[in-house]
């Protein structure tokens, strides 16, 4: 009895929870709005067959619980019932297969008019590239990764000299525009993940990943890492505001470009200098200070 | 149809070829034993004690999740090796060495009517072998350094780097190396358990009269000796990155301002070994539990279980379908993005079998003649948790829901209902079940009770709501949930809501030793077959069975495993080894 | 991840193939009585220490092919540079061979009950399989006085890792068949030692044959003959 009850209890629970609880995805920011129908129509699925077979197994437990002279019904198998089932599983299946693979398709297939902007992340900090007037990102590599080009742009690479370099601040969109993020870590795995954009891809040391989205309304979102990335990770955040885009062209125009940067500067190496000789566990705990104290 | 009535003078089954090893001493006896049953209750004593540790590590966490701040001891570097000791512990020294080595050993021998394993020596070294990796990867909390705090997914580069505890020092080597002698050990145990299935079987007992419990440990196993070979290629690989330089898995990196030696070497080869062998992990600890569950919903509700050929049909379909999903665990990874269109569909098509399975467990519940005892009451929140934790599976296994939900708190919550919360709650259905038969006394029942509903509802309390946080974005393995837009005041309430359960259910646990112990002396009388069930352990001469399980001659097997409330026979069971024919010898209209 | 592929279907054929014989669509709730006995349901006839490590063989087989799907893998990143391999390893493939064949003699001559015959090939396997070993470190340092070390290429670490995983074996069988020379010298029951004969020699020959796809792999004749096979299909 009091089995039965509770099993009932669990099913109302879950679903009074579900529709009451005030834990909810954010209000969302890009284009995406399809991953969120298609888990809505997830939950409708699954939340059927949960309380469809929890409530079964209730009444069962009530109907038949043991009572003296009782005995069970002999019913090895029941090939018509069990064929059914399958179907109508099968069907379920595909339902919720068919619109995920739809979706799936266009967030693999990005848009040609997509601007690319790259974001490149190290232990615990992010930092990006966008393409200067020419429209086209310099090549990069891990190994002319120095603490004056710190994102290892290839200084030869000509397209490279005005590309926007932001390095461990915060990046602008302007709304409405389709970005492909291009995505590249020189350190360890970390994944670029905006909770209000939806879209997220792990970024590896030595190739280039990528997601697009367009932003669908101006404001600040914080930027968090979804990869484990040492003991840092949970405080590697980020920003990025979504502009009009005035207000995101009267941004880019204070950014410094590559050649701006690598341009010989007064300080810099010198206080490079001690860093070279400390040893690698004060030198994250010094890290973890500074990303820390941001 | 095939229906013998059994002629006189059936010579009595026997196994030629296994010789049994007869122990001399009380050494040879209780330690160095090579007898299946003393073996599997070293291999549970073990697990269970290390598992402990895991449950403590648990409690470190959900201390830190849930009162950020308030626990100074508890730094980031403390925090990622707890979870990562918990999450390597749990799925692998406990649940895959519990199920396979404890259950596996215990009931093989005893539900196919062997005297004992067929290699009874490599046997004793598989345990051994065990003990020696549990050892290994305790001896990393003493270690300088401390243990690894990878995570339990050990992603290189980041496991064998210095931003990670244990990444520079002794923990992830110490790791690796424990994985590689579990890994050895377990294919001695894992060859002994397929070839007594397959050689070891009684006179009559036939592949398709073996009880889903067998038939769940001998698939499980026959995945594990396939998949297990992924971890030691991955883990040897990852060793001599780590010791010798070599750059399987590490590119070139700039680490903190410095180049590291490393080049070229592929992050994601790491990935796709490692859950070549980790999806099929999650089947191995999966379908004993689905094989067990079958066994005690059928016995206390005194039904055959539901559609037997098809839970078979299932069990081996799910076994080699789990062999081409790895990848979904990898949808974010930055993998080729068309392999999302296969490893979904493949994904999805795996619930099919899976879901078979769980109706046939409710319709064999149908019309039953349903006993709550607190087997049943385990098998019945199995079903709870699992169906749950199942099509929770089926966001996450969806490429495109994948994207916003990976590696958020949903996945936690997920993985932990559907392979935490409900293998285990098998494994405490399965031990009130059979621990009669292993100790000849019956576990306390108001003891019992008390720990079934405070685990069945604290493990669902703690687990439910988890999914929520995980869809405002909650990403996992975040050792302090400051400073984030996303968190807002009631998640931390929630938060902390969660800790207070996981203390509770935790507390129960020491409640369910307590009764373990507790009852070996002072427990009621079992009898041979407190249950009145078919399977052949209940019907060994002696209960605990004595070294060789069954008396003089071995048992012959007339029947299928499943003859419960036959018409016509007088009992509402009928066991494997009884002769005669009753009831329905042909098809019912 | 292909040729891991590959090998797994060739081993769920062959469970295919043994379920196919267990009838698996019988009713058993039907079949009261001993049906063990009217249809060969019950173990293989086989012994079953050598199903033992027919298991075994297929676990290890496993093994090699994951080694070789990583092997392909990391191939296709640009850093590779193939290593000349040593010719010495020809010399060595032969000598491995002579063993494999001095345990096939073993073996026919203990179904005969030749014990003389079956010694000298438990010895010159024995011997012959400490020379593959020996030959193997000789090959080793020839690599490495060469310039060619374990961190400096990909290419050169799997060579060192493959080799070193399969010498390991061959240590591994050596145990076996060091036990089973004891046996045939201190008068070891005939069937018994017959089995352990039997058993030394399948084991052998699967490590002979892994020896040779290995080989084939690091000599980079395993990816032009998969790329032949993919020409062939496009």
């Amino acid at each position: 009895m009091a089995v039965a009850l509770v099993l009932v209890l669990i099913v109302v629970g879950s679903v009074l929870f579900h529709l009451l609880s005030p834990w909810w995805w954010t209000p969302i920011a890009s284009n995406w709005a399809y991953i969120d129908n298609t888990i809505i129509i997830t939950f409708w699925i699954t939340g059927i067959v949960f309380a469809a077979v929890v409530l079964f197994m209730a009444y069962c437990v009530f109907r038949f619980r043991h009572r003296e002279g009782n005995r069970a019904f002999y019913e090895p198998e029941n090939k018509r019932l069990e064929s059914w089932l399958t179907i109508v599983t099968a069907v379920g299946v595909t339902a919720l297969l068919v619109p995920g693979l739809f979706v799936w398709s266009r967030f693999v297939n990005v848009p040609s008019d997509a601007t690319n902007v790259e974001v490149v992340a190290q232990q615990w900090q992010w930092s990006f590239r966008l393409p200067g007037k020419d429209g086209k990102l310099g090549t990069s590599d891990t190994r002319d990764v120095t603490a004056d080009n710190p994102l290892g742009v290839i200084g030869g690479d000509p397209n490279g000299q005005d590309d926007v370099v932001v390095e461990a601040a915060d990046l602008h969109l302007p709304v409405g525009k389709p970005v492909k993020m291009l995505l590249r870590s020189i350190d360890v795995l970390h994944d670029f993940y905006v909770p209000e954009f939806r879209a997220k891809m792990d970024m590896i040391p030595g190739s280039v990943t990528y997601f697009w989205f367009t932003p669908t309304r101006t404001g600040t979102f914080q930027v968090l890492c979804a990869e484990l990335c040492g003991q840092g990770h949970p405080l590697m955040h980020g920003v990025v505001v979504v502009d009009t885009q005035q207000d995101y062209l009267a941004w880019l125009g204070q950014q410094q470009t590559f050649a701006q940067l690598s341009a010989p500067l007064q300080t810099g190496s010198a206080d490079q200098a001690p860093g070279k000789t400390m040893a690698s566990g004060l030198k994250i705990a010094a890290k973890l200070e500074t990303v820390r104290a941001r | 149809m095939v229906d013998i009535t059994p002629a006189d003078g059936i010579p009595p089954a026997e196994v030629a070829e296994v010789e049994l090893y007869h122990p001399h001493s009380w050494w040879t006896k209780y330690v160095f034993s090579q007898d299946a049953k003393v073996i599997a209750i070293q291999y549970s004593a073990t697990a269970t004690g290390i598992g402990l540790v895991a449950l403590v590590l648990s409690w470190l966490m959900r201390l830190q999740l849930g009162f950020p701040g308030t626990f100074d001891f508890i730094t980031p570097e403390a925090y990622y090796q707890f979870i990562t000791m918990h999450g390597m512990i749990m799925v692998i020294y406990l649940l895959t060495a519990l199920f396979l080595g404890g259950f596996g050993n215990y009931l093989i021998p005893l539900m196919v009517g062997a005297r004992d394993m067929v290699f009874p020596y490599v046997n004793m070294l598989s345990y051994w072998i065990y003990l020696l990796a549990v050892l290994v990867l305790v001896s990393s909390f003493f270690a300088p350094g401390g243990p690894t705090g990878a995570g339990w997914t050990l992603y290189p580069p980041q496991a064998i780097m210095s931003g990670t505890p244990g990444g520079q020092d002794w923990g992830i080597i110490l790791m690796l190396s424990s994985l590689i002698l579990f890994i050895i050990g377990f294919t001695m145990g894992g060859l002994n358990y397929v070839v007594t299935v397959l050689q070891g079987r009684t006179r009559g007992m036939t592949m398709m009269r073996l009880p889903l419990t067998v038939w769940g440990i001998f698939t499980a196993t026959v995945m594990a000796l396939l998949a297990f070979p992924a971890l030691f290629v991955a883990s040897v690989m990852m060793l001599l990155d780590r010791v010798l330089g070599t750059s399987f898995f590490m590119p070139a990196i700039s680490e903190m301002g410095e180049q590291l030696q490393h080049n070229g070497g592929s992050p994601i080869l790491f990935q796709h070994l490692f859950w070549f062998f980790g999806h099929p992990e999650v089947y191995i600890v999966a379908l004993p539990a689905f094989g067990i569950v079958s066994d005690l919903i059928s016995t206390h509700a005194r039904k055959n279980i539901f559609g037997y050929r098809m839970m078979v049909w299932a069990i081996v379909g799910i076994g080699a379908l789990s062999f081409v999903v790895w990848a979904h665990h990898m949808y974010v990874s930055g993998m080729h993005p068309y392999f999302g269109f296969f490893f979904a569909t493949t994904t999805l098509i795996i619930a099919i079998p899976t879901a078979i399975k769980v109706y046939n467990w409710v319709l064999t519940l149908w019309r039953g003649d349903i006993h709550l005892t607190i087997p049943m009451l385990f098998a019945l929140a199995f079903i709870v948790t699992f169906v749950n934790g199942g099509l929770t599976g089926l966001f996450l296994g969806n490429v495109v829901v994948d994207v916003p939900l990976s590696d958020t708190m949903f996945v936690v919550a997920h993985f932990h209902m559907v392979m935490g919360v409900a293998p285990i709650l098998v494994v405490f259905g399965a031990i009130y079940h059979w621990y009669p038969k292993v100790t000849g006394r019956m576990l306390n029942e108001a003891l019992g009770r008390f720990h079934f509903w405070v685990t069945f509802l604290g493990a669902y309390l703690i687990f439910f709501p988890m999914h929520y946080l995980g869809l405002m974005g909650v990403p996992r393995r975040y050792a302090e949930l400051t400073d984030m837009t996303i968190m807002t005041e009631s998640a931390h309430h929630l938060n902390s809501f969660i800790s207070i359960m996981a203390f509770i259910v935790g507390f129960a646990q020491m409640v369910f030793l307590f009764n373990l112990i507790w009852s070996i002396r002072h427990g009621r009388e079992a009898g041979g077959n407190p249950w009145r069930a078919t399977t052949l352990e209940w019907q060994t001469p002696q209960t605990p069975p004595a070294h060789g399980n069954f008396g003089k001659d071995l048992p012959i097997v007339y029947r299928w495993a499943y003859d419960y409330s036959v018409p016509g026979a007088k009992e509402d069971f009928i066991p494997q080894n009884i002769p005669g024919s009753f009831g329905p010898s042909k098809e019912p209209a | 991840m292909s040729v891991i592929l590959v090998f797994l279907l060739a081993i769920a054929g062959f469970v295919g193939w043994w379920l196919s014989h267990q009838r698996l669509t019988a009713k058993p709730w039907l079949e009261q009585g001993l049906a063990g006995d009217f249809v060969a349901l019950d173990r293989s006839a086989l012994p079953t220490a050598k199903i033992g490590l027919g298991v075994f063989l297929a676990v290890v087989g496993c093994l090699f092919a994951l080694f070789t799907s990583a092997y392909f893998m990391r191939m296709a990143v640009s850093d590779w540079q193939p290593l000349p391999l040593p010719r010495l390893l020809w010399f060595n493939t032969g000598v491995l061979v002579l063993s494999s064949i001095a345990l096939q003699c073993a073996s026919v001559a203990a179904r005969r009950g030749q014990l003389d015959t079956v010694r000298l090939g438990l010895a010159t396997a024995g011997l012959t399989a400490l020379a593959f070993l020996v030959g193997q470190l000789m090959a080793w340092r020839q690599l490495t006085e060469d310039g060619y070390l374990l961190s400096s290429n990909p290419a050169n670490s799997f060579f060192y890792l493959i080799t070193g995983m399969h010498g390991l074996h061959i240590v591994g069988g050596l145990v076996g068949l060091g036990r089973t020379t004891a046996g045939a010298w201190n008068g070891a029951r005939p069937e018994r030692l017959r089995l352990g004969v039997e058993l030394c020699a399948m084991y052998w020959h699967f490590l002979l044959f892994v020896w040779l796809a290995i080989f084939a792999l690091l000599a980079g004749w395993a990816a032009t003959f998969i790329d032949i096979c993919r020409q062939l299909l496009t």
